[in-house]
């Protein structure tokens, strides 16, 4: 194939973003997804790729409020939005999120690789709102797919922290 | 001073702080620390023939690539196919990655591109053009049982089939009451959340650092020697956390034989992780077929016993799983014939997954033991306690213990069992049929060989080593409460290393043996550890003349029972010595003269609640209880997590999973995981988890049986027959969709 026709790959872009409260620089191909540049670009690997195809939930993060599959997400197109990941839970002084320390007393999770996604998903469900009943905790966190199959226990973890 | 025990407590995870921060890192978060390559690998787009041209110009041309691989410009290699075989490989020949222009499977892997990034290693790959020389494909298990055999050989580790006993055909035909018939279930893909990969950091010297997912840091080490020549001491292997194994990783795959490849070509850092649909081509529970039939006296007393079993294997492996043993396990018969054969299919060689072989013997034989009471008329339960077998039935053996009787008392009576109509179809909730059903399960004690290492230091402090890794068992937490409990030191005060070549030797983590093994071998180091402290002790005249037995450690101090008010800080002997730390090497594995007289198995007493839309077919199991007795309990709550999640693997075994083929292509088709469904939050409702007390000295040293794989095993079929009690139709094949549950669905085969 002629070196004029082969298909090239396009050059990079700077996009703002807040993340976890700071300022950032993403240096990014118009295509890398927002997990892809959270991870390789500022080394925030707590959020986890599963699947890539926004079917698994592991790379969910709280994105201006509002929980989302980062793999889903071109990070080019979030220009000076906020994001929160699990990094960003806890307190500056180390204090855990209440519900990272309930999923800890509920041992609401075994291998921990869905475990990122599940507290993003659970703390933007709380501040939702539908923690209402066991039901509705369970519906509206199924897009999390926790292959140890911690469910039972990720419910409790969500109920304690609804409850209080 | 009270004694506070930390074995047998409920105790948080050990690493739950780094869990859910996102600190613990998983073997793609490695390669985001240093500079390194990202390699994306191309799959065969046929399962069976030859790669006739494959150009790779058009990647090479894309910038930031920096190699493409293929067989035919793969680097050096072992060429002898013994030299890729690892740890648990079934006998036959294992895959050699890029060997040659022969396709054995869909999706095997035929070329590598290494590049700067990751999005260009991925667009390069599918510029890759292939030209290939398909062959006819055989793929369908159904369609080939006529081609099933014994294999070759049998693999080492796993159970055959026992000898048959009298005469089962003629006893069945003779036998006053007789059921049969034909049980399925089909494919099914672990999917552990993180996807296979392997990171491999060139370090100075040459030296290899790789994070490899594997459930077993030695066998990635002793494959990545044998395959490519290298020295022990030239290959570390570390992986602190998996995300997931279920079996999955107990063998390298070709990904760590690619990520090595390229690492060493290219003498830089190199990660590959494997796309989701590409976990589909690492391997599988395999399909299998099998024949039951029990015949019995009208009073339910078993008679006679037959299960043959058919299962797919690969064309270049004999992949064994223990599948037909266990209904002679559980129940005796004077007449038994149990036979277990393969047919080698154009796939993937099928791979360990969770309790291989278990739910899938189980779920046929334990669905006939619940047709035979419908045919005898009596409750599922009683039928059960009528045959009990107080000895193993298919080896002869007395159990180590075997508290299943009151597994099913106890699971039976949280469940409300005695309330149960005999007849299917009596309940009905709304436009929901209910059912309750139940099933046993039965998973093997073993042990394998462990080494472990303890270190005091004179701060009073402690680190425990072993190669082995925590797959989000709570291996971390348990050996963390062996050690506090053993030492006399508050948990805190003791850290766990895992997952690294360079502690002490261990195989994979699997079979449900690592708390046993791993937790005995720290037992022992602990054990060496007092002792010499002991004598350090008595070097400084004190404690003279006492024995180990004399003397107590609590609180991160040493007495002798007889005189608690005189207590050593273990620091203060270290100190007194002149010592900064103390070092013992434990060790532990099976014990011969106990496996030559006994057999040691964990049970469970599953009960089901089904309910079922009438109209729809769709199920939902609304409770389980697991009654589980599997020896000493170390840590009731990762227990209780452990036997959940095995229960909800049965639930998704029972509804959910299969890998569908598309047989002319032979290709499967539904990888991915909005298609191959696995359970979801919404799923699961209520499981109640109940220990059996259960004391034995003989299984391991710790009294230990493991629970790994022992909540699936009777779970599919407790859901099948809660299924057929609430709709008075038989669940012969998994998984038990909503066409199979409103019979609209011909048989498989």
């Amino acid at each position: 194939m002629p070196d004029d026709l082969a298909p090239r790959p396009p050059g990079l872009l700077t996009v703002p973003l807040t993340v976890n409260g700071a300022p950032r620089q993403l240096h990014i191909a118009p295509w890398t997804t927002l997990l892809d540049a959270l991870r390789d670009g500022l080394g925030l690997t707590g959020s986890k790729k599963g699947c890539d195809h926004g079917q698994c939930g592991a790379c969910t993060v709280i994105l201006d409020g509002k929980r989302v599959n980062a793999c889903l997400v071109l990070a080019a197109s979030k220009e000076g939005s906020e994001v929160r990941t699990v990094e960003g839970l806890a307190s500056a002084d180390g204090t855990l999120h209440p519900l990272q320390q309930a999923f800890i007393t509920h041992d609401a999770f075994q291998c921990g690789f869905c475990t990122p996604g599940q507290l993003c998903s659970g703390v933007a469900l709380l501040e939702e709102g539908h923690a209402g009943s066991e039901a509705e905790i369970r519906e509206w966190m199924s897009g999390n797919i926790c292959r140890c199959g911690a469910y039972p226990n990720i419910v409790d973890a969500i109920r304690e922290v609804a409850s209080r | 001073m009270l004694h506070q025990p930390v074995i047998g407590t409920p105790r948080d995870r050990v690493d739950g702080r780094a869990k859910v921060t996102g600190a613990a890192p998983y073997v793609a978060d490695f390669a985001a620390r240093s500079p390194i390559l990202h390699a994306h690998m191309l799959g065969s787009p046929i399962a069976r023939g030859r790669i006739r041209a494959i150009r790779t110009e058009a990647a090479e041309a894309v910038p930031g690539v920096v190699a493409v691989f293929t067989h035919e410009n793969r680097p050096s290699a072992a060429f002898r196919g013994s030299a890729y075989q690892d740890q648990v490989a079934p006998p036959g020949q294992p895959l050699r990655p890029l060997h040659d222009d022969r396709i054995l499977h869909s999706g095997q892997p035929i070329a590598l591109v290494v590049a700067e990034t990751y999005e260009a290693a991925r667009f390069a790959a599918n510029l890759i053009e292939v030209s290939v020389a398909e062959e006819p494909c055989h793929t369908d298990l159904a369609a080939r049982l006529d081609a099933a055999r014994h294999p070759s050989k049998r693999r080492s580790g796993i159970q055959p089939p026992p000898s048959p006993k009298g005469d089962a055909a003629a006893a069945l035909d003779a036998a006053p009451v007789r059921v049969q018939g034909r049980y399925i279930h089909g494919a099914e893909h672990h999917n552990a959340m993180e996807p296979h990969a392997t990171t491999v950091i060139v370090e100075e010297g040459g030296r290899l650092l790789i994070h490899d997912k594997i459930q077993g840091v030695t066998n990635t080490q002793e494959y990545v020697c044998s395959v490519f020549g290298l020295k022990k001491d030239d290959v570390r292997v570390v992986t602190p956390f998996l995300g997931g194994g279920f079996g999955s990783g107990l063998r390298p795959h070709h990904q760590c034989f690619l990520a090595v490849m390229a690492a060493l070509a290219l003498g830089r850092s190199v990660t590959l992780v494997l796309s989701r649909d590409q976990q589909w081509s690492i391997g599988h529970r395999p399909e299998t077929v099998l024949d039951v039939a029990l015949g019995a006296k009208p009073d339910g007393t078993l008679l006679a016993i037959r299960q043959e079993a058919i299962a797919a294997t690969s064309s270049y492996e004999e992949y064994q799983e223990t599948v037909v043993n266990w209904v002679n396990l559980l129940y005796p018969a004077p007449h038994v014939l149990l036979d277990h054969r393969l047919v080698h299919l154009d796939i993937e060689t099928p791979l360990d997954m969770r309790a291989p072989g278990a739910p899938t013997g189980l779920f046929a034989a334990e669905s006939a033991m619940d047709e035979l009471a419908e045919k005898l008329g009596m409750d599922p339960l009683a039928l059960r306690i009528r045959n009990h077998a107080d000895t193993d039935e298919s080896s002869g053996k007395r159990h180590t213990s075997k508290e299943l009787l009151a597994a099913y008392q106890l699971a039976a009576a949280r469940f409300g069992w005695a309330g149960r109509p005999l007849a299917p179809r009596a309940m009905r909730q709304g436009r929901e049929l209910v059912g309750w059903g139940m099933a046993t399960g039965a998973w093997e004690a073993q042990m394998q060989k462990h080494q472990a290492r303890v270190l005091l230091e004179a701060d009073g402090s402690a680190t425990v080593g072993v190669a082995t890794g925590d797959l989000g068992t709570g291996t971390y937490t348990i050996l963390a409460q062996i050690a506090a409990e053993e030492l006399g030191l508050p948990m805190e005060r003791v850290t766990v290393l895992l997952g690294d070549s360079s502690l002490p030797y261990a195989p994979v983590s699997g079979g449900s043996w690592t708390a046993a093994s791993a937790g005995s071998a720290v037992a022992d180091a602990c054990a060496r550890l007092k002792a010499e402290l002991l004598r350090l002790a008595q070097a400084q005249g004190e404690m003279l003349g006492a024995s180990l037995e004399d003397i107590r450690f609590a609180g991160g101090r040493m007495a002798r029972w007889s005189d608690a008010g005189r207590a050593l800080p273990l620091g203060g002997v270290l100190r007194a010595a002149g010592r900064d730390r103390l070092v013992a090497d434990g060790k532990a594995g099976p014990d011969q003269l106990t496996q030559l007289r006994h057999s040691s198995h964990a049970h469970a007493a599953a009960f089901a609640e089904v309910r079922v839309d009438e109209e729809l077919g769709q199920v939902r199991v609304t409770r389980v209880v697991q009654a589980v007795a599997a020896g000493r309990i170390l840590n009731p709550k990762t227990a209780r997590s452990q036997v959940i999640g095995g229960t909800v693997w049965g639930i998704g075994m029972a509804l959910h999973e299969e890998s569908q083929a598309d047989h002319r292509l032979g290709r499967w088709m539904n990888h991915n995981l909005a298609e191959y469904h696995v359970p979801a939050n919404a799923d699961v409702e209520g499981i109640e988890v109940i220990f059996v007390e259960e004391r034995d000295r003989l299984t391991s040293p710790i009294g230990v049986k493991g629970l790994g794989e022992i909540g699936i095993c009777g779970t599919p079929a407790a859901i099948g027959n809660a299924i057929w009690h609430a709709t008075g139709r038989r669940m012969r094949e998994l998984p038990m969709t909503v066409e199979r549950v409103l019979g609209l669905k011909a048989p498989r085969a």
